[in-house]
């Protein structure tokens, strides 16, 4: 089968179908991720084709459903998890950080917990209260969790099989806004990269913007925008949240004396603060401005009336690179 | 339905409770559960528990003596451990909290592994397949998910093992817990949940858990609830075979109230004085769970003194053992506390052993201090 023209919720999906049949011990389990497919249909035709024994629709419990995870990983099972929001992992908030992350180290390594949590995050498209979280900062905060987030097809797929065959605990956070968008994928090609590489995603000179999952699209258009401008603008897409590739942000920063961070989340205490801190430590004599971050604010997250008010978008970013290139 | 308080009244009160040895030591027979018993098998049983009594003793010692920095001591639910512990087959496993050192020891668990927590020199450490006895869990409920998903990869596997999950009155409060009991029925999972009542969460009493006895509460699941008398060894054995055998025939899960009492504190860290009368405790003493066995040895001389000395040496050797074990047990190096954070390693986990080691060095002067802090 050649390379094929996927939307992010079918790249999910064939990653998913081809973790299932390379391992027996794969398992799919969530919230009305079996017949249905998932509200979102990233597990479209898996139960139909691999059974209730392999894709397990569970009871509506989150704190349940990471708790039995752990409890199949045990025996041996590689259960990959759908919570079905972002707002609706706090109950398993418990599971994953007391149990998930530390068994491991607790067992001295007589214990692997190969488990993958999925969860559709962000915001952008018009939910309901709890549908638009960005909660990466506390399980990036978490050691023993591993954290990544796609932001394309391509990424999308190979970092779910990536993640699948790790013999670590990782968060998967699908970009929901970004679930239609298209690319093309070759399932029978090999991964672009490593799981936990970043990657430039457009080089340039002048300023390097960092962001992940949502928030790359918005930076790739922003640097677009400068370029009219005669900016060049790097766009590092970071991929991995834990751990994060320092050393590709350090060579990027080092070229270009700039650095601005965008996320969804708010920038209080979010990821922008490490990522800020650990350029200054690393880059302290390349860096021409301090190192500007763009996020949410600090509120909850607002009705999506107003939501674009809240998010980054274009000209929010190509504020922050106006201002950090005016120093 | 009749709500009645259950806490700490006489067991005359309360509705079926299975009872196959009175507390002075009489062999009484039930309809619903029977068991044969050689006397050698009982003699194995009373040593079991007073083996664990005297582990059990010997921590809360070496707690007071500064060796442990905290025991939770299982005094008084030794026969609900041992015959919960003993009706297992070697391929079942159990997920424990952090007081079944008895089910620890009928599986075979070495009681030295039980301490290093308790002596913060690991948070477990030992390898929960070698005698399929998981890890010990802190946060109340938690393992009962992970006994039910265990049992779930059970039934995917199509094996007879089975699994038992212990938790307390407390836990069954829990959100956990009420999960795993809706996993477990849904999936009908062969799991046994054992749930020792021992009367007390902390400081606070059954009552504020549960305004109906606690097996009732398995009818609301779909599944069989049963209460057993904790302090009867036997019947807590018999409850829990009958309980594993319906899980490996594939029907589904058994939630069994083993009715006891905690006799010392919560912890080492706990003064029980102030929340409970001193009248309770001597009420629970004259149903002790070790003299009714012994009672029953000796009525049907199935054992003299020489044997009960035996025991009693073979306690002191065991106590020995551990006193020297946990005094020996060596710190952790510092660096240890970066391994096993991740099975494929991690770059940031990494980079701060080697800032550690580099600091750790700029002492002795053997090394530079690392570039950064």
């Amino acid at each position: 089968m050649a390379a094929e023209n996927y939307s992010m919720v079918k790249a999910l999906n064939e990653a998913l179908r081809r973790s299932l049949e390379a391992d027996p011990k794969t398992l799919v389990m969530g919230e009305d991720v079996g017949r249905l497919g998932g509200v979102f249909r990233v597990t479209d035709g898996l139960h139909k084709d691999f059974g209730d024994a392999r894709v397990i629709d569970t009871p509506l419990a989150e704190s349940g459903i990471m708790g039995t995870a752990i409890g199949l990983a045990l025996r041996g099972y590689r259960p990959v998890v759908e919570i079905q929001f972002d707002g609706f992992v706090y109950p398993a908030f418990d599971q994953i950080v007391t149990q998930l992350a530390k068994m491991h180290a607790r067992a001295l390594g007589h214990v692997k917990l190969p488990v993958t949590v999925r969860i559709p995050f962000g915001g952008g498209i018009g939910a309901v209260e709890h549908h638009s979280e960005s909660h990466e900062a506390y399980f990036a905060h978490t050691a023993g969790l591993k954290v990544v987030s796609p932001s394309n097809p391509v990424d999308a797929h190979w970092m779910l099989r990536q993640a699948i065959a790790s013999d670590d605990p990782v968060i998967f956070l699908e970009p929901k806004r970004r679930y239609w968008d298209k690319g093309v994928v070759d399932p029978l090609g090999a991964a672009p990269a490593p799981l936990h590489a970043a990657r430039v995603a457009r080089p340039g000179r002048d300023l390097t913007l960092i962001a992940y999952g949502p928030m790359v699209k918005v930076c790739l258009e922003a640097a677009e925008a400068a370029a009219e401008d005669g900016h060049q603008i790097e766009v590092v897409d970071l991929r991995s949240l834990s751990p994060v590739d320092f050393d590709t942000l350090e060579a990027s920063v080092k070229r270009t004396g700039r650095a601005v961070v965008v996320h969804e989340a708010p920038v209080f205490m979010g990821m922008g603060s490490e990522l800020a801190a650990r350029i200054t430590e690393r880059c302290f004599y390349a860096l021409e401005a301090p190192v500007l971050r763009v996020g949410g604010y600090f509120a909850p997250y607002p009705p999506s009336r107003v939501e674009e008010t809240y998010l980054p978008d274009l000209d929010r970013v190509l504020d922050a690179v106006d201002r950090a290139l005016a120093f | 339905m009749t709500v009645e308080s259950t806490a700490g009244t006489a067991t005359a009160a309360v509705p079926e409770l299975v009872q196959l040895l009175t507390p002075e030591g009489e062999r009484v027979e039930h309809p619903r559960f029977s068991l044969e018993t050689t006397p050698e098998e009982l003699r194995s049983i009373y040593r079991d528990l007073v083996l664990v009594r005297r582990f059990d003793g010997e921590a809360t010692a070496l707690q007071r003596q500064g060796e442990l920095g905290l025991w939770a001591s299982l005094l008084g639910q030794e026969a609900a451990q041992v015959g919960s512990g003993r009706a297992q087959r070697p391929g079942d496993w159990a997920f424990p909290t952090y007081r079944e050192h008895g089910v620890a020891w009928c599986k075979g668990v070495d009681p030295l592994n039980l301490l290093g927590m308790f002596r913060g020199v690991n948070h477990g450490g030992w390898d929960p397949y070698e005698k399929n006895f998981q890890l010990y869990t802190i946060v109340i409920g938690s393992q009962t998910l992970h006994a039910t998903g265990y049992a779930m990869g059970i039934t995917k596997d199509g094996t007879d093992d089975a699994v038992v999950a212990y938790f307390g009155d407390g836990a069954s409060s829990q959100g956990d817990v009420n999960e795993a009991f809706t996993f477990a029925s849904v999936y009908n999972a062969p799991v046994v949940f054992f749930c020792q009542n021992n009367q007390w969460a902390i400081s606070e009493p059954t009552e504020r858990q549960t305004r109906v006895p606690l097996y009732q509460r398995a009818a609301g699941f779909g599944f069989p609830g049963v209460r057993v008398d904790g302090n009867d060894v036997l019947a807590c054995l018999a409850v829990t075979r009958w309980a594993l055998e319906r899980a490996r025939n594939g029907e589904g899960p058994t939630l069994i109230e083993a009715f006891t009492y905690r006799m010392g504190a919560h912890t080492t860290s706990d003064d029980p004085t102030r929340y409970r009368i001193a009248d309770e405790l001597e009420e629970w003493k004259l149903k002790d769970p070790i003299e009714r066995v012994k009672a029953y040895l000796v009525h049907e001389e199935w054992a003299d003194q020489e044997f009960f000395d035996a025991v009693d040496a073979e306690s002191e050797q065991l106590a020995r053992r551990v006193r020297e074990g946990v005094r020996n047990m060596p710190d952790p190096d510092p660096t240890s506390i970066f391994e096993n954070v991740y099975a494929e390693g991690h770059a940031l986990v990494d980079e701060e052993r080697a800032e550690y080691v580099a600091y750790a060095a700029s002492f002795d002067g053997s090394e530079e201090v690392g570039e950064g802090r």
